[in-house]
């Protein structure tokens, strides 16, 4: 606990505070797997990322690394990608998981859920003109149904169709045969997820208990 | 004549000889004694002997009580809205106990403790178990675990000690209850009672967060209340616990609960290899669940230890497996049986109660009752609030006061309570009369003043209701979507959170267990895909139903169609151009009546043989739809969405089961079939088939918006060619590629995973 104490006299890691909503432990312990992630370096690389075992089972792995370096995630409103990010970016991009405070008005509840919500847009909007096309939506359903085997490409067209089908309905209603649906936009992706309490559901417990020594091979004990 | 009259007479005087009532348990004419000094009487015609049929006419005549006055209840709607079905059910049992007291005879002790533990209780244990939604519960277990434990614990204590103290107090004339009979007491009072809260909360439609949290409390918390009664009634004998006791105790509770959980999955993996191999004896199916379940009970009741924490752990691991595994009559069987046990059952123990009431001793004290309830009231309170307070340090979702206050304020007690009181043996318990008293005003206060009022309350407060809208495919989509998301950034914080596990666990299952215990191929289907075939099957389904009009069930969208998503890639040939359009709303409906129709329109008119036994068409013929439905939309592509081939006839469900009942042989023939061609253009392309005339006429008759009846004659022939023409070549490899990627898409059921939609309320079959 004494190493963490001294933490909190840094500047920067008050600033960073401020800016994510992190308390400083939580801050400290992330800054830890910060540095064991990129080799004691000040930047982290896609490559790094690659090297987390538990990660190369996941279906959709190259879009969660996507995303952490993704310039739209910074909240600087950059567009486009970088190859390396500081750890300032790093917290920016966990700072999406935050779980929301207790003692929450309704428009800090709505503004955590659409923050949350444009995350997950940016994800499947990888070409980022403002709306998840078919093609994309299908390529996310392919993602995720990648690890099960060869049941797929035609099946998860199938389910991308039926649910762009469902966005389409609910956002527009009627549409003339001519009409083309473009893609969800952000408006529609809103309307259609929210049933699903975001907010609540998009979390991590970034709680503050002591790290053990750190291994290099396997992630640390954080609890 | 003659000889049958001998035969006759032969008969009679055999019959003569015997007493009346022994005629029945003859089972043969083998041997039997003739009185030498038997006078002849006139023969008994006409006999009554109750006494022969008397415990099962009685059993049935409550049975045949509890329903009717079920059905009663639901006929009139002012009274369910206001009261809750429990608490007239007692009601009905105060009046049947006066009506048997009145006709002088005694009254049964119909709540005795063996009929309740072994009969009344596991139905309605068992319809919970399966039935629970996992992914809530395990997200709240640590809560859950919680107040069912620690909440028991403090309640039981604190309203034994508190009661001690008071019986202590001159004046009560209650000095001669000690110690050990008061905290027995208490561990009885403090349990929330499951049968009680599910009576009562399931007509308030909560929110899933808050039922979940007091169901799951009244399911767990009976291993605390069999091992603090067990406790207690040991040693109230000796008259004093030593501190090795409260360790045995201890150790006891982890005994017993880990135990009651380790009997119930065993036998829950038990049922799950059984039903791996009932596909030849698909009526028997519901059967194993009811018996594996139940012997899983009486086994960890057989040890003593936690028979409810064994049903539900049978329930919840079965289910996943069996539902792979079994047919989809017999997932109706088993959810409607189930259904309908409990519900008996639930009914039958509040008639019970209420009947009880009127027949036992009574022994009142107005202290000590109005302190019972009293205190359990404020001690219910104090548990929740405390522990509330140290659970939301670690919960991500707060529970607000107002959940709190549901919380604290849905622990109703029930029969559980007054069984176990009766359970108490005389001797060693002088006082248990007077327990008996006020166990039984602790539940009517519970059931009736908290059950009555808890329903005003929520609207008052406004809680959040349930939601009830059906789950989409989207959120489906993007509920896996957030796991993997969630797994992912804790892989990268190095936090091995629960989504860590939960997707371990998962791997975990899917790469060993489910290969064992999940017949065939089909446990290699992922959920999504599970999803989407069974909202696609129950579409086509509740089209089916509905009669193929008009009318689609919400989730499908009708003004929007696959043309509008699609980018356009090349401008329609000018062919098709001049055919005439059909409505967005139509297209949907004819693909999906198409779809849903294809094979029975088939099936149909090859043989109409209603002779010919059905194993189950639509089942078995799944595989052969998603054949077709992959050819459909293969054809679609071709014809760039403008399909306006109407579908079969819409039948009224009568209709379809009766198609349903003709020959399903035809299923099998279809690839041995000689032309090769697909056979949407079989049936549909002769309007001379009375069945396609009158389709043709329905779909007119619907009211379709502004298209012309004649043109729609000859565009049906038109269409036709163009359907026949494509298709030729396509159809076969088409086919055996379909055929051998998708093996394992003949279940529409399997595995819906830990996420599991409401699905007491969608229609099934007729």
């Amino acid at each position: 606990m004494g190493t963490l104490q001294s933490l909190s006299d840094e500047p920067e890691y008050r600033e960073l505070a401020e800016k994510t909503g992190f308390s400083f432990e939580q801050i400290g312990i992330l800054h830890k797997r910060f540095k064991q992630l990129s080799h004691n370096e000040n930047t982290l690389r896609r490559a790094d990322l690659d090297t987390i075992p538990d990660l190369a089972c996941n279906p959709i792995r190259t879009q969660i690394i996507e995303a952490f370096f993704d310039k739209r995630n910074f909240h600087q409103n950059g567009d486009g990608t970088v190859e390396e990010i500081s750890f300032e970016e790093f917290l920016v991009v966990m700072s999406h998981f935050r779980p929301p405070a207790l003692n929450m008005t309704e428009e800090q509840r709505e503004k955590v859920r659409r923050e949350k919500l444009r995350f997950l847009f940016n994800m499947h909007n990888t070409d980022n003109d403002g709306t998840i096309t078919l093609e994309e939506y299908r390529h996310v359903v392919e993602e995720l149904l990648s690890r099960s085997g060869a049941l797929g490409k035609e099946t998860a067209k199938g389910i991308a169709d039926a649910a762009m089908l469902e966005v389409a309905s609910i956002s527009m209603g009627h549409m003339e045969p001519d009409e083309f649906y473009e893609g969800i936009t952000f408006e529609h992706f809103l309307k259609i997820l929210k049933d699903i309490e975001i907010e609540t559901r998009m979390n991590i417990r970034f709680l503050n208990m002591d790290t053990t020594t750190l291994c290099n091979r396997d992630s640390s004990s954080i609890r | 004549m003659l000889l049958s009259r001998m035969v006759f007479a032969s008969l009679l005087q055999y019959l003569e000889r015997l007493h009346p009532s022994q005629i029945a348990n003859e089972s043969c004419l083998a041997s039997h004694h003739v009185h030498p000094n038997y006078t002849k009487k006139a023969f008994p015609v006409l006999s009554l002997d109750y006494h022969h049929i008397q415990v099962p006419f009685e059993i049935s005549l409550w049975v045949l009580l509890a329903s009717l006055m079920k059905l009663g209840f639901h006929l009139i709607p002012q009274l369910s809205s206001i009261v809750p079905e429990s608490c007239l059910l007692i009601v009905v049992g105060l009046l049947v106990g006066g009506l048997i007291k009145l006709a002088g005879e005694e009254v049964p002790p119909v709540l005795d403790s063996n009929l309740f533990f072994l009969c009344l209780l596991p139905p309605i244990i068992l319809d919970a178990g399966y039935f629970l939604p996992i992914r809530p519960f395990m997200e709240n277990i640590g809560t859950i675990l919680m107040f069912a434990v620690v909440g028991t614990l403090w309640n039981a204590f604190f309203v034994g000690g508190l009661l001690y103290a008071v019986c202590q107090i001159e004046g009560t004339y209650l000095s001669q209850v000690e110690l050990l009979p008061c905290l027995l007491f208490g561990s009885i009072i403090s349990a929330v009672d499951p049968v009680a809260v599910l009576a009562v909360f399931e007509e308030i439609h909560i929110n899933e967060l808050l039922h979940i949290l007091v169901f799951g409390e009244s399911l767990l918390n009976d291993a605390v209340t069999v091992v603090l009664y067990h406790l207690f009634e040991e040693y109230s004998g000796a008259g004093e616990v030593t501190p090795m006791d409260v360790v045995l105790g201890v150790i006891c509770f982890l005994i017993v609960s880990l135990g009651g959980i380790a009997v119930g999955a065993i036998y829950g993996i038990l049922a799950a290899f059984t039903s791996r191999f009932t596909s030849h004896t698909r009526v028997i199916e519901p059967l194993f669940v009811f018996v594996y379940s139940y012997m899983a009970y009486l086994s960890a009741e057989m040890f003593h230890l936690s028979g409810i924490m064994a049903l539900i752990a049978c329930g919840a691991v079965m289910r996943p497996y069996v539902e792979a595994n079994i047919s989809h009559k017999s997932h109706t069987t088993v959810k409607y049986f189930l259904k309908m046990w409990s519900s008996v059952s639930e009914t039958l123990i509040f008639i019970f109660l209420g009947v009880a009431t009127v027949a036992g001793p009574h022994a009142w004290n107005w202290t000590f009752v109005s302190v019972t309830v009293i205190l359990c009231l404020v001690s219910r309170v104090i548990g929740v609030v405390g522990l509330t307070f140290i659970i939301n340090k670690f919960r991500i979702v707060k529970l607000t006061t107002k959940d709190q206050f549901i919380v604290a304020y849905g622990g109703l007690r029930g029969a559980i309570a007054f069984s176990l009181g009766y359970l108490l043996d005389k001797n060693l318990f002088p006082m248990r009369t007077m327990f008996l008293t006020a166990i039984i005003t602790e539940i009517f206060f519970t059931v009736f003043v908290q059950g009555m009022t808890i329903k005003p309350l929520v609207d008052l407060l406004a809680v959040k209701k349930k939601q009830e809208a059906k789950r989409s495919i989207n959120e489906e989509i993007h509920t896996q979507f957030l796991d993997h998301l969630l797994t992912g950034i804790e892989d990268i914080c190095g936090h091995y959170g629960h989504h860590h596990w939960k997707d371990k666990l998962n791997r975990f299952n899917k790469k060993y267990i489910k290969k064992c215990l999940i017949a065939g191929e089909r446990y290699k289907e992922p959920q999504l895909i599970a999803f989407y075939h069974k909202m696609e099957f129950k579409q086509a389904i509740e089209l089916v139903e509905s009669g193929g009009g008009v009318k689609l069930p919400s989730a499908v969208p009708s003004q929007v169609s696959m043309q509008n998503i699609q980018p356009k890639k090349l401008p329609p040939p000018v062919a098709e151009r001049a055919l005439p359009q059909f409505t967005k709303g139509r297209e949907e409906e004819i693909r999906k009546i198409l779809r849903s129709n294809l094979q029975k329109t088939r099936q149909r008119l090859r043989s109409y043989n209603r002779h010919t036994l059905v194993a189950d068409p639509f089942e078995d013929g799944w595989n052969d739809f998603i054949l077709k439905k992959q050819r459909l939309i293969e054809l679609e592509k071709k014809m760039s969405n403008y399909l306006t081939v109407p579908g079969a006839t819409p039948d009224s469900p009568t209709m379809c089961r009766a198609r349903l009942a003709s020959d399903p042989n035809a299923f099998y023939n279809i690839k041995a079939s000689s032309d090769g061609v697909p056979t949407i253009q079989v049936d549909l392309a002769s309007p001379q088939s009375p069945d396609s005339v009158n389709m043709l006429n329905e779909f007119s008759k619907r009211g379709a918006t502004g298209q012309g009846l004649g043109q729609r004659e000859g565009a049906d022939r038109d269409e036709d060619q163009g359907l026949m023409m494509k298709p030729a070549g396509k159809g076969e490899k088409g086919e055996e590629e379909g055929g051998n990627k998708n093996p394992g898409l003949m279940r529409c059921l399997s595995d819906p995973g830990p996420s599991n939609e409401d699905e007491e309320d969608e229609p099934f079959l007729p």
